[in-house]
């Protein structure tokens, strides 16, 4: 595996632009966790025509919600949840600014059609690894929804958190090529 | 008889909760150490890599392996010599996995109602199996099961004249179209026969057996190794990015079934493989 490419928050269109599929990443500065819950009240607010309480502007959002933290720790393990959940709000945020998303698994078309005409770049994390990448993160706290437990949107402060890229914004797809590069029939 | 104060089962499966979220049981670390050596892609070995230095930290800082520490699933196998007192045998274990998440700093993921989605605080209800066999031991297997790899399951009424040919090419099938998401390497349940509930559950009885093991019927023995090489010649890989190693193993259960029915069930597990048990 090549040597991660390490990238730093917010993402300029020329940093995405750099990216490829299969690139490793090495992320750092600030990422927003939300799900399935979050997203549905960022979309409401949306329709109901008021301000997001997080600007999502360069922005990377984290398909996860944490274990609780442990005394002494900023945060409880940290993997990613399963992406498709937030396929149907993903594409209306990424036309306002959001320029990454953190999650694993597959995205639908609408989803990868958005990060091509808007410049954005979908991340795989590892898993089920997640006492491994809560050691990325520096510090935490939650910025809205606290009601929400676990689903609220919490600000991270990351340095290093591993990533690999999924879905750039030349339309690539590491999830086809790579199965296609190692499928034996 | 036997008499045995429900608070002793309440201790237990506090116990069993932590355990089980903190340490990845042997086989699969074992597992995943041959799969390190024999993984084609670079991506692919740096994924199992990642995993095994996870369960390390994991393990020695008594932190949860994932953040989803799963539904609380607890099969109890009760001597039926054995008379419990002290209080309510259900709500004893509901209280174990109560004290258990919230002591051991575990996620609480359940909603309790599924359209309102209002979480309940304390991870309870735990899903119980319940089986009575002969003795005066209580045998508590905790099994937390996250929803990530839960929600790649099915149940398929298959026609009987589907056959074997139709439960390789649905159980293959499943595990094709669930991709990167139930968080590869799986381990893959496998349920044929009994009822549409019956198949479901010996599905994810199956997940309990350790990762390296045989059914001990030679002809599903043969048809586990069959699966298991199909499906790890899909190119799926360590978290889908490509790769070998997309199943860690396929265990297969079998019931008898009706002769008009043909029930075929998939239970995937993601590589975070928990299970913990205690005999009482």
């Amino acid at each position: 595996m090549p040597k991660p490419k390490s990238i730093t928050v917010p993402l300029s269109d020329e940093a995405i632009e750099d990216l490829r599929i299969g690139d490793a990443v090495l992320i750092s500065g600030v990422v927003y966790t939300g799900r399935d819950s979050a997203h549905k009240r960022l979309l409401d607010a949306l329709d109901r025509g008021e301000q997001l309480p997080v600007d999502l502007t360069g922005q990377i959002i984290y398909y996860a919600g944490p274990a609780p933290a442990k005394p002494g720790h900023p945060i409880g393990s940290i993997g990613p949840t399963t992406s498709y959940r937030m396929d149907p709000y993903a594409p209306r945020l990424i036309a306002r600014g959001l320029k990454g998303m953190i999650g694993k698994g597959n995205r639908s078309s609408e989803v990868i059609e958005a990060l091509q005409q808007y410049k954005a770049v979908y991340f795989g994390a590892i898993g089920g690894a997640a006492a491994l990448m809560a050691k990325s993160v520096k510090n935490a706290e939650v910025v809205a929804f606290e009601d929400l437990g676990p689903e609220a949107i919490r600000r991270l402060e990351v340095k290093d958190f591993p990533a690999v890229v999924v879905n750039d914004c030349h339309g690539g797809d590491l999830y086809k090529e790579g199965m296609e590069t190692y499928r034996r029939d | 008889m036997r008499t045995l104060n429900v608070s002793v089962l309440t201790d237990a499966v506090k116990t069993l909760c932590m355990e089980a979220n903190y340490d990845l049981g042997d086989d699969v670390i074992q597992s995943l150490r041959t799969w390190k050596e024999k993984e084609e892609s670079p991506t692919g070995r740096e994924v199992l890599d990642k995993i095994l230095e996870n369960a390390a930290i994991a393990g020695k800082e008594r932190v949860p392996l994932c953040q989803d520490t799963g539904f609380a699933v607890v099969f109890v196998e009760v001597g039926q010599d054995v008379h419990f007192t002290g209080g309510d045998f259900q709500e004893a274990i509901h209280e174990g996995v109560r004290q258990g998440y919230q002591e051991g700093y575990l996620r609480k993921s359940i909603v309790s109602d599924p359209i309102e989605r209002k979480n309940t605080g304390d991870n309870t209800p735990a899903v119980i199996h319940t089986d009575i066999v002969p003795g005066e031991k209580v045998r508590v297997i905790l099994a937390p099961k996250g929803g990530g790899s839960e929600n790649m399951s099915e149940v398929k009424m298959m026609a009987p004249a589907a056959g074997i040919e139709g439960v390789k090419s649905f159980v293959v099938d499943r595990v094709r179209r669930s991709g990167a998401n139930p968080c590869p390497p799986v381990i893959v349940g496998v349920g044929i026969g009994g009822t549409f509930e019956k198949c479901a559950q010996i599905a994810k009885r199956a997940l309990l057996r350790p990762v390296g093991s045989r059914h001990s019927d030679p002809y599903y023995a043969a048809l586990e190794e069959e699966l298991l090489d199909m499906i790890n010649r899909l190119g799926i890989g360590p978290q889908g990015f490509g790769g070998r190693c997309t199943a860690l193993d396929v265990h297969i259960e079998v019931h008898p079934c009706h002769i008009a029915s043909f029930p075929v069930s998939v239970n995937m597990q993601c590589h975070v493989s928990r299970h913990r048990e205690v005999i009482l």
